[in-house]
């Protein structure tokens, strides 16, 4: 990532700040104007970032306004819409993805902030034309209607089934020091918790992540 | 959103020296609170310090049996620690009924400490905000505040904090550590919070260019520890009440006790009356129900949350019961 330090933005803003008034002055002849005036406005200039971002194991380098979150990006930049937006406030989970295997809201992190990650969208899960297990059960079980939020309902059950191999606890864990958590239906549904569905396919969505997740065991 | 510039902070001095050099200036690092409030403006830092790289990630003992949790630690991590689940399970329980797991793996320590209220009214800018617009008045007071404060509320201000990981913390005597300019500084944790008064704006006693660097817990004091949480759906919402208790007795005495509110106050809300009550009672029914009343005596409710001061009652005594049960 190529940031701009101070010293950068100050040269930068005292050329702006320099044409723009040489301008103003041949223009119309009107005197300048406050120094801090011409500031406050030139702060509010776009930042961009140069940032290399790795998503689905492949590198894209990209020039980015500072304020694009990943969610935004993904969508935008490179044409990945299975991440999918939906209350973009972190409520949903439509955006849910994966980063360096843990699964988080695409939409309340900045991109630049991602240098160095490992990004794994829904296009990412398939290994070739071989689903994965995850998108298998949705589509055995029928763990949607509409399909919207599927795409953030499977990256969050990936990185929800790993979260319990690892013997994460969760609020319905009725032993947090158990050396063995089951994933009972309970627990499935207080994990999901942060992905919605309109649909309301949950009954379906909670079997589809339990037969995976037995999968996952044999 | 407003346009900022993007640094990343290498050292911990660095982002603080970039913090106070900046009154418009910013430090992210889960950005789960933030990042949402800056798409509304309702936060427009120019000048954002990325502090995600800096060596605040790790959970270590101190001498005396103390546990030190970095500034960075992300929610989801804490909460499964194994020590913080077998010696302060009541930080655990917090954490893991707070947010979505996909919240839980970006928030971090300091972040969740410093989130702002959820206030509808804070968080709509057509409407008057003495936190959001110091003088612009309260719309809560007036309006639909179900889920406002009931203690420690003031005339100008009566949104409450959102955090359980602060309440647990809070019975929990733990303290804060700091780093500015000045130098490193440690204090207890009920005095991070400052109360609203006239200036809900002013919201913590940190420093301009000062940073939370991390939280340690002294040693896990005796007694059971519980945290119950009543909210309006079963998982994924902020506390309308949340009691934290530690309690040590048995049938004869109460040999130590601590109580701490959420979703009541401006800040997590210590019961040191109804601790120190508690303490001389013999747990019984009715001993219960006086210290409940004690712990709410000066709950002040508003037109629609008058709910919460039986619901806290209720709250700290089921956790006493639990806590004080044989077995």
């Amino acid at each position: 990532m190529s940031e701009q330090d101070d010293n950068a933005l100050l040269t930068r803003r005292a050329l702006l700040e320099g044409s723009a008034a040489s301008a103003l002055l041949l223009t119309t002849g009107m005197p300048l104007r406050s120094e801090a005036a011409a500031a406050d406005e030139v702060s509010f200039a776009v930042h961009t970032n140069v940032v290399t971002l790795r998503i689905n194991a492949h590198d894209s380098t990209l020039n980015l306004d500072s304020r694009t979150t990943l969610l935004d990006v993904l969508r935008h930049q490179l044409g990945l819409t299975g991440v999918k937006k939906g209350c973009d406030h972190g409520q949903c989970g439509a955006c849910t993805v994966l980063v360096n295997g843990r699964r988080i809201n695409a939409c309340l992190t900045l991109a630049v902030m991602h240098e160095n990650d490992e990004i794994t969208t829904i296009e990412g899960l398939a290994s070739g034309e071989r689903l994965h297990p995850l998108q298998s059960a949705f589509i055995a079980h029928d763990g949607f209607q509409c399909g919207y939020c599927t795409p953030g309902q499977i990256c969050s059950a990936a990185g929800m089934l790993e979260e319990a191999r690892r013997g994460w606890p969760s609020h319905a864990t009725h032993n947090l020091c158990a050396a063995n958590i089951p994933l009972t239906d309970e627990e499935i549904r207080e994990r999901m918790s942060g992905n919605l569905c309109r649909c309301a396919a949950y009954p379906n969505i909670v079997k589809a992540i339990a037969a995976a997740a037995h999968e996952a065991r044999q | 959103m407003k346009s900022f510039l993007y640094e990343r902070a290498t050292t911990t001095q660095q982002a603080v020296d970039a913090l106070a050099k900046r009154l418009d200036a910013k430090l992210i690092a889960g950005g789960t609170n933030l990042l949402d409030l800056m798409k509304l403006e309702i936060e427009q830092p120019r000048h954002l310090i990325d502090v995600n790289s800096l060596p605040l990630s790790s959970i270590e003992p101190l001498p005396g049996g103390a546990l030190r949790i970095g500034a960075l630690v992300r929610n989801s991590d804490l909460a499964a620690d194994s020590r913080i689940r077998r010696e302060y399970p009541l930080l655990s329980q917090a954490l893991l009924a707070g947010a979505s797991g996909q919240i839980r793996n970006q928030a971090t320590t300091a972040g969740n400490l410093l989130q702002r209220t959820r206030c509808y009214y804070f968080y709509d800018p057509r409407m008057p905000c003495n936190k959001r617009v110091p003088g612009s008045g309260c719309a809560a007071l007036n309006g639909f505040n179900r889920i406002h404060a009931v203690l420690g509320a003031s005339d100008h201000c009566i949104a409450t904090h959102p955090s359980d990981m602060a309440v647990a913390m809070t019975a929990l005597d733990a303290r804060v550590e700091t780093l500015s300019a000045a130098g490193a500084r440690s204090f207890p944790i009920d005095q991070l919070y400052r109360p609203p008064g006239s200036t809900p704006h002013v919201e913590t006693s940190l420093a301009q260019g000062e940073m939370i660097t991390s939280v340690t817990l002294p040693p896990p004091p005796p007694g059971r520890q519980m945290y119950r949480k009543v909210r309006d759906r079963a998982s994924f919402a902020f506390a309308l009440v949340a009691v934290a208790t530690i309690i040590d007795a048995d049938s004869v005495a109460v040999r130590n006790a601590r109580i701490a509110f959420g979703g009541v106050a401006p800040k997590p809300w210590r019961g040191i009356v109804a601790e120190q009550a508690l303490l001389s009672a013999r747990p019984s029914r009715d001993a219960l129900e006086q210290i409940a009343e004690i712990a709410l005596a000066d709950a002040r409710s508003q037109k629609h949350n008058a709910f919460k001061v039986p619901l806290a009652k209720r709250t700290l005594m089921h956790a006493i019961a639990e806590s004080t049960r044989d077995g």
